[in-house]
């Protein structure tokens, strides 16, 4: 056992841009996944809308935890070693696809039928109806929610510590099994992650004032 | 792919599995009366004129909201001891789970708070209700019907966030299947028992809500409007 130092607060402090690599992946992954499960949910095609309403509907309804534990398993039987952060990011990916293709497929819906209809009344292609009438709508009301589900992102990047990832939550269970301060080194570890969420949070509250007022 | 699987062990350990499944339920249920109950007193210190207690409850949401669950656990179990307060899992556990919900929940009941139209209130002065009655009746009353979907789902959140109680030694669900996946390795298969049920318990928590939805808020909204 050793005394907490300065340096200790520094490898915390490094840590975050794991914290952060994580969660630019999972954003990433999870907004290409997300749309296209959020385009899915609300298309015609019948067989497409229920196999997304499924995905959602599982990934919505199982522990993250326990996806997470399944991508690294399950990546093993196939007689692969498993890299901590491959695991945690499909999962990350997997699981945002599900919020955000649900929230997104709100937001969608929430432009009103008569703009899809005028689309169809001008001839444009079902592809453009989407891309130039339908997404460019949707994209204003979903920018709130979408912002408030990044720190949700955020916080769910502290499960990959659990399989082994080093990044803030696992750095601060190293140093404290080294130091043994677990009130200070955990209190330090949660002051980090609220400078990173907090700024975001406190964005996403000006953002809804804003569409609200339009 | 040469994997053969096998779920002999799994079957073999149900018991210890379905224990994980109770103390999972009754783990959720019990942070979520009194999640609601934290929920519920923070949204009326806010409407307090103490300024105190307004920042007491902003920040106390603030803080759980932009935290996550897995280092609240660690300060609650690793950290209190460290000032002299020891705590089982379970209870550490249950502690994490009702502050984490509480704060999400506060900021749903006062939207609902804020949905209760004046006139509501007006009308329950003009009746000669008291302050009390006029909150509790008429205010709170309206506030859960027109928020319990939110409340709802942000409970099916806390049951699957359960899981990660598992890192602070509960014997929940997820901490059973450590246990067993330890003793055999039959990892995958194990978390793909314990990930079935945890859907089904997200199922059963759904259409619970859905049958209290129906009976205690809407059988009221419906008689209303026809009278």
């Amino acid at each position: 056992m050793r005394s907490f130092e300065w340096l200790d607060f520094v490898s915390l402090a490094l840590a975050i841009r794991w914290t952060i690599l994580l969660s630019v992946i999972g954003m990433a992954g999870g907004a290409a996944l997300g749309l296209c499960i959020a385009l899915g949910r609300t298309a015609k095609n019948g067989i497409l809308r229920t196999l997304c309403t499924l995905y959602i509907r599982i990934f919505q309804s199982t522990p993250l935890l326990m996806q997470l534990f399944l991508v690294y398993f399950g990546i093993s039987i196939f007689g692969v070693s498993v890299d901590p952060l491959a695991a945690a990011s499909i999962s990350l990916v997997l699981n945002a696809a599900a919020f955000l293709g649900d929230i997104w497929r709100g937001c969608i819906e929430s432009v009103p039928r008569g703009q899809g209809e005028a689309a169809q009344a001008l001839a444009l292609k079902s592809w453009q109806r989407v891309t130039l009438v339908i997404l460019p709508q949707a994209f204003n009301i979903a920018i709130p929610p979408t912002v408030v589900y990044i720190v949700q992102l955020i916080k769910n990047t502290s499960l990959a510590s659990i399989i082994g990832f080093v990044e803030l939550t696992r750095t601060g269970q190293i140093i404290n099994n080294a130091t043994f301060q677990p009130f200070l080194v955990f209190s330090l570890v949660a002051a980090f992650y609220f400078a990173l969420c907090w700024p975001i949070s406190w964005s996403s509250k000006k953002l809804e004032r804003r569409v609200a007022r339009r | 792919m040469n994997y053969s699987f096998q779920f002999r062990e799994i079957w073999q350990n149900w018991p210890e599995l379905l224990s994980g499944v109770l103390t999972t339920i009754e783990l959720s249920a019990l942070a979520m009366v009194i999640g609601l109950s934290i929920a519920v007193a923070c949204a009326m210190f806010r409407r307090t004129s103490m300024q105190p207690l307004h920042w007491l409850t902003t920040g106390y949401v603030e803080l759980i909201r932009n935290t996550p669950l897995l280092v609240q656990g660690f300060l609650i179990f690793f950290g209190l001891p460290w000032l002299g307060l020891h705590l089982k899992p379970d209870v550490a556990a249950l502690i994490a789970l009702s502050l984490n919900v509480g704060a999400y929940t506060t900021e749903i009941v006062r939207a609902g708070l804020d949905s209760v139209s004046r006139g509501q209130i007006e009308a329950g002065q003009a009746l000669g209700l008291t302050r009390w009655q006029i909150f509790l009746k008429v205010e709170l009353f309206q506030a859960l019907a027109a928020v319990f979907p939110a409340i709802s789902s942000q409970f099916i959140l806390l049951l699957l966030a359960s899981s990660l109680m598992s890192t602070i030694g509960s014997t929940e669900l997820t901490g059973a299947a450590n246990d067993i996946q330890s003793r055999f390795f039959r990892s995958f298969e194990v978390y793909i028992v314990a990930t079935m049920l945890y859907f089904v318990m997200a199922l059963g928590f759904s259409a619970i809500f859905a049958l209290i939805e129906r009976y205690l808020f809407q059988a009221r909204r419906l008689s209303r409007g026809a009278s």
